[in-house]
Parts: structure tokens; C-alpha cells; sequence
């Protein structure tokens, strides 16, 4: 599976691997140095997430992550419009959420979002969404 | 520090690799061997599984193709960029790489397929795909050829040879027909061709539904059901600012119609819908839920164990259908001129005429009760009827693919093309991809991800040499070919100035768009 682990906000990214949980295929990508906006950016711009079909407006499931099982409390509990389109996400499992929702608030350093398996980023290179 | 790089994807489809020779330089290593050749690739349809299919196609040969990064800070990340698929500083360019193209063929004048002409215009949020395929088919190894109908203007045999390797991805045409008597009688619609009209469908725009008359009943509990259920109950001030055609707008602003039953054959357990679409009828404005609590009992004790999916949605029908409703809502409730409700166990017989033979009056029902339990569950008649009157009976039982070709195989029972894994059955180099591969049912993600195991499918063989070896002409063929038979094909630049005069019409009304419905206007504004 692919994710992401969330070092603070910080400076650049940086690859690791996840020797430690034995799983190779695994890789990471750290995030340090982001500096304090005055708002917490969110996950998604980024531009890493399969952000996918419906650019964030909660109308699809593929930007679908499992969260790290210590991180998933810190996040504010998904919204009904959320749940519903988490309903339609293939593999779901208790720690799923949608990542264009995630705001990365300092409080989630160390966290990692890992893709299921069966979600790539769909986007052709160089297509960025527009923010909203 | 590491070096700067992503690795490969342990699937990756290049896994070989060589080094480069000695003495070479950075740049040098970045130019292309001389056994460089353009696979050429042709797509049958434009909707969702189309351009997914061609955008993952193009994706993952671009990547192999990316220059090493030297530099030492992390590789520039454009917007979108899936570093899984970046090849890393460590690895070399794959010894036999190939560039790729990719044509899309389209029966209609302009592409998209049902997102353009399926989804609501009140879901304009699902509609955002439009973007990233706009974005494939602007790239320089992506052309759009629309007008041109596969299988009557070019065969599937006339493509293949034209191509290294042909993907399927044209849908479902047809709609599953109810088969009863009276079905033929004016008032009776396929789902299907209701929205089509209010979509804009050129062929559906003379459609034109009767709606003087109060009761509709919709057969069939999907989405694509609610959405029709939606439209005629939505008050049409509500749809003004979407792209909704103004002439069906016109018409269901004159509508009679107040009550609208969405009829199934089985229970609730067993409806399609999703709890997205049914928030949205409960919170309809101007509307009231009918549903009946008899049809809920004991359902509380049977969902304990079912799936989250189906347990949500049945826990919002349960409250919907025996919970008092608060003050505001009662109050709502009060003032609506509409409703919907839901009926279960019943199944069509006959669409009853009204006395003068000349329309339908109502319909005829077989009271079902269910063998089996859960999503597979069948409906077997217990020998009782009943008629609902109505007049405007709506079906929308399923989508049906039609066979493109004789030289392709077909399952006429399960409607779709016979494949493994995206390789249709006995035919070398030809692919499918999205309904016609699977079945009509799915949303757009659904699309996305069976689009893209295609298209691994398909580059597995490339890689493996299985696709026909020695260059390929492509398009330049199929031009010709189209040429000598009077085809003008339209492009998508040509769709591009289509698009622009749709938005422009649409703006002084507040709306996104006004589709152009009219083959020939189009053909005016391009110049033909």
C-alpha cells in the first residue's frame, strides 16, 4: 500500500521506508518545515491525494485513506455528507475517512495515511483542481 | 540525505532496466533509443470508462519516459503528480520504452458520454471529472474524433488493423424493457429516455412528456429512479440556475404532476439507491415522504449485522417511516404541495389504457413476497394484484448494452462483452473497459477504478510483446477511410467552440450552460 506519514509542518519532503512494520512495499513521505500559516493547510493541497472525480465537493469516495489508528480521534468526526459518500468507498474499514477533507493541524505529526489498494492518483500530470 | 527519488511500483510495468554507456552524460542518458516506436491505441467511447481508460494509458507511459532528477531537492511536484509512478534517480530508462497515443471515438457530436447526459443537473459537483478529461484530451498524444459511429462508419476489424491495441468502453445504449402488455402506450417512458431529454440528448429532445397528468409512478428503486423522481417533484424555480434544458424546463414548470411512487419488486432491504440521493427526496422542498411503516416492521433487529452502507440507508428509511416528525419538519410537511412515497412488493403485469384506449391510465401489480434473505433476495408473486392509477409510468429497471460488431463477442444474457480482467475472449489486442465490461451499474469511481485495471491489463501485454509487433498507422487510416464514406468528425476543438457558445447562452440566464440540442445548428456553428 502507498501513504503518507506527517512529520509537523515542515520543510520538505523527504522518503523513508517503513522498515520497522516489515512491509516494503510501503513508502513514506515525510513532511517537515511547514511553517504556521494562519490557517492549517489542508491534505489535499498538498497534491498528493487521488483527489479524483469530484475535486473535494464530498460527491465521490476516491480520495478515500485509512487513517494512523492514533491519529483517527484527533481528526473531527466526519459530517453526514461524508459518511454517505464513505459508504460507497470499496474496502472500508473503521479508520476510513475522506482525505480532502483532512486539515493538517500539528497535532497530527506522525500521522500516516495510507491508500487502499485498489486507489491510484488519477490525475493526469500537471492538472491542478481548483481551490474552493 | 538519501537521494531524491520515489521508487517504482512493484508492479510497475517496466521493470527491466539497463545501464547506460559508459561516458554517457545526464542528457544523453534522456534521449530516446532509436527503437523508439508510437504505439497507437484506440478508444471506443468517450463517458467516464473512455477517457479514465486513456488518461491511465497516457499516465503510465508518460512516467516511463520522465528524465532522472539530479537535482538534489525533492523532484518539482506539479499539481496531481502520483510519485508512485515517477521513476527514481536510481533507476534508468527502461530499454525498449514506447511512447503511446491515444484516439477516442464518439457516436455523438460531443464527448463525455453520461456525465453530459446521465447525471442530474442538479448533481453539477459529479459533473468536475469534465475538467480532468478535458485535460486528457488536450494533451498532444490525445485527438477526439466525435461523429463517428463505431460500427456503422468504421468496423471494429478497420480499427484494429489501424492500431496496435482497441479498448471498448461504449456503454449502455439501451434500456432493460419492462415486457408487459401496454407498455407500448402513450405515457410509458424508459427512465432512460426522460433524462435524456432533460439532459439534452439530441435524440430524445422531441420527447416531450405529457405531464398534465397527478400521479407518476417511476419502476424501479435506484438512483437513476430518485433522480427522475427528483426533477418532476423539484419545484422548477429551484432549477432555473442549473443546465437543466430550458425547453424541459418549460414543460415541467407546467406540470400537474403531485405524487410520485417509486415502486419495487422487492422489499427495503433490497433497494439500489444510495443514502445520498434519498436525503436529498427527504429534504425535498415542497415535497412529503409517504412511506408506510408496515412495510419496516421488525427491519430495526435485522440490520444489526449487515454492512454500514446498507444499515445507514435503512436505519434513515426506518426513521423517515415511523418517526414523528419534529416540529419543523411536521410543520414542512404541512405545507407541501407534493410527495413521493416508496412501494414495495410489487411488480409490473400491465399498463392499463384509459378508456378510450389512447394513453396510459395506471398500472397493474403483482403483490411479491421475498425467497432468500439480504441483496439476494428474489421476489416471487403471491397470486394477488392491484392497479394504481396514474399517468405517466416511468421504467427504469436497468441499462442494457447493445453488440457493436459481429466480429465481437457477446453475451446477450448478462449484456456484456465476454473478458478476463479487460481482454475481451479470443480476440488479441481488443480490450473493454466500464459498462460494457461489466454491467451498467456504478458510479463514476467505480468507472474510474475498473478504467485503470483495464489499462494495466493492456500495457501487461504490450510489455509482454503480445500486441502486434511493427508501427501502426492510427488515425491517419481511419481518416482516410472515414473521408471516402462522407464522415466529418468532429474534434475536440470543434466540441471546445460548441462548449463556449453553450456557456455563453447559458450566462445571461444564470445557468452554466444551454446545451445545444439541434445536430444541424452545431454543424452551423462549425462552419459546415
Amino acid at each position: 500500500m502507498t501513504g503518507w506519514r506527517v512529520h509537523t509542518m515542515g520543510v520538505q519532503a523527504r522518503e523513508g521506508k517503513m522498515g520497522a512494520r516489515g512491509d516494503t512495499d510501503f513508502s513514506v513521505m515525510s513532511f517537515t518545515g511547514w511553517h504556521q500559516h494562519d490557517h492549517a493547510p489542508h491534505l489535499r493541497s498538498l497534491h498528493l491525494l487521488p483527489l479524483g472525480a469530484c475535486e473535494a465537493s464530498l460527491a465521490c469516495s476516491t480520495c478515500h485513506v485509512y487513517v494512523s489508528e492514533d491519529h483517527l480521534d484527533l481528526l473531527p468526526p466526519p459530517d453526514e455528507r461524508e459518511d454517505d459518500m464513505l459508504d460507497m468507498a470499496p474496502l472500508l474499514q473503521e479508520n476510513s475517512r475522506l482525505g480532502c477533507q483532512i486539515i493538517l493541524t500539528p497535532e497530527l505529526e506522525g500521522a500516516e495515511f495510507t491508500l487502499p489498494k485498489i486507489t491510484r492518483n488519477f490525475y493526469v500530470d500537471g492538472h491542478v483542481p481548483k481551490p474552493h | 540525505m538519501g537521494p531524491r527519488c520515489w521508487r517504482w511500483w512493484h508492479w510497475s510495468a517496466w521493470p527491466r532496466t539497463r545501464q547506460p554507456p559508459a561516458g554517457s552524460t545526464p542528457s544523453s542518458r534522456q534521449q530516446f533509443s532509436t527503437q523508439e516506436q508510437t504505439t497507437q491505441i484506440c478508444v471506443v467511447g468517450s463517458g467516464p470508462a473512455g477517457f479514465y481508460t486513456a488518461q491511465h494509458l497516457l499516465k503510465r507511459v508518460q512516467a516511463s519516459l520522465r528524465p532522472q532528477s539530479t537535482e538534489l531537492g525533492p523532484p518539482a511536484l506539479s499539481g496531481g503528480e502520483d510519485p508512485s509512478l515517477s521513476p527514481t534517480a536510481c533507476h534508468l530508462l527502461p530499454q525498449h520504452h514506447t511512447r503511446a497515443r491515444v484516439d477516442i471515438y464518439e457516436k455523438q457530436f460531443v464527448p463525455f458520454g453520461l456525465v453530459r447526459f446521465g447525471v442530474a443537473p442538479d448533481h453539477p459537483e459529479v459533473k468536475n471529472v469534465i475538467n480532468t478529461f478535458t485535460q486528457t484530451a488536450r494533451s498532444d498524444r490525445c485527438a477526439f474524433h466525435g461523429n463517428v459511429v463505431v460500427g456503422r462508419d468504421v468496423t471494429v476489424p478497420e480499427l484494429r488493423e489501424a492500431y496496435h491495441a482497441v479498448v471498448l468502453s461504449y456503454g449502455a445504449e439501451d434500456n432493460q424493457a419492462l415486457e408487459i402488455p401496454g407498455e407500448e402506450l402513450p405515457g410509458v417512458f424508459s427512465a432512460r429516455a426522460f433524462v435524456g431529454w432533460y439532459n439534452g440528448l439530441p435524440e430524445k429532445r422531441e420527447l416531450v412528456p405529457d405531464l398534465s397528468c397527478d400521479t407518476a409512478v417511476i419502476l424501479g428503486q435506484g438512483n437513476v429512479a430518485l433522480d427522475v423522481a427528483r426533477i418532476l417533484l423539484t419545484p422548477p424555480e429551484h432549477l432555473e440556475k442549473t443546465d437543466i434544458t430550458e425547453a424541459s424546463l418549460g414543460v415541467l414548470r407546467q406540470s400537474q404532476v403531485k405524487t410520485v411512487w417509486i415502486v419495487g419488486r422487492r422489499g427495503p432491504l433490497q433497494v439500489a439507491f444510495t443514502i445520498k440521493e434519498l436525503r436529498e427526496m427527504i429534504q425535498l422542498p415542497g415535497t412529503r415522504p409517504i412511506l408506510d411503516p408496515a412495510d419496516f416492521l421488525g427491519l430495526q433487529d435485522r440490520i444489526k449485522e449487515v454492512p454500514r452502507p446498507r444499515k445507514r440507508l435503512t436505519e434513515l428509511l426506518l426513521r423517515t417511516a415511523t418517526e414523528k416528525p419534529g416540529v419543523e419538519e411536521a410543520a414542512r410537511q404541512a405545507l407541501a404541495s407534493r410527495a413521493w412515497g416508496l412501494r414495495f412488493f410489487r411488480s409490473p403485469l400491465q399498463v392499463l389504457p384509459s378508456p378510450d384506449g389512447r394513453r396510459a391510465a395506471g398500472i397493474r401489480l403483482a403483490i411479491t413476497r421475498l425467497e432468500g434473505v439480504g441483496e439476494a433476495a428474489r421476489a416471487v408473486p403471491t397470486g394477488d394484484m392491484e392497479d394504481l392509477p396514474c399517468g405517466l409510468v416511468l421504467s427504469s429497471v436497468g441499462y442494457k448494452s447493445r453488440p457493436i460488431d459481429p466480429s465481437v463477442p457477446f453475451d446477450p444474457k448478462l449484456g456484456v462483452i465476454p473478458n478476463m480482467e479487460g481482454r475481451v475472449v479470443d480476440v488479441p489486442g481488443l480490450y473493454c473497459s466500464g459498462w460494457v465490461k461489466r454491467g451498467p451499474t456504478g458510479v463514476i469511481t467505480t468507472t474510474m477504478t475498473d478504467s485503470f485495471l483495464t489499462s494495466q491489463t493492456l500495457l501487461q501485454d504490450l510489455e509482454a510483446g503480445l500486441l502486434p509487433s511493427g508501427p501502426r498507422p492510427g488515425y491517419s487510416a481511419i481518416k482516410a477511410l472515414l473521408s471516402s464514406r462522407g464522415v466529418r468528425p468532429i474534434s475536440f476543438s470543434d466540441w471546445e467552440k460548441l462548449d463556449a457558445e453553450e456557456m455563453s447562452r447559458g450566462q445571461g440566464a444564470g445557468k452554466p450552460r444551454e446545451k445545444l440540442l439541434d445536430p444541424q445548428e452545431m454543424l452551423r456553428l462549425l462552419g459546415r
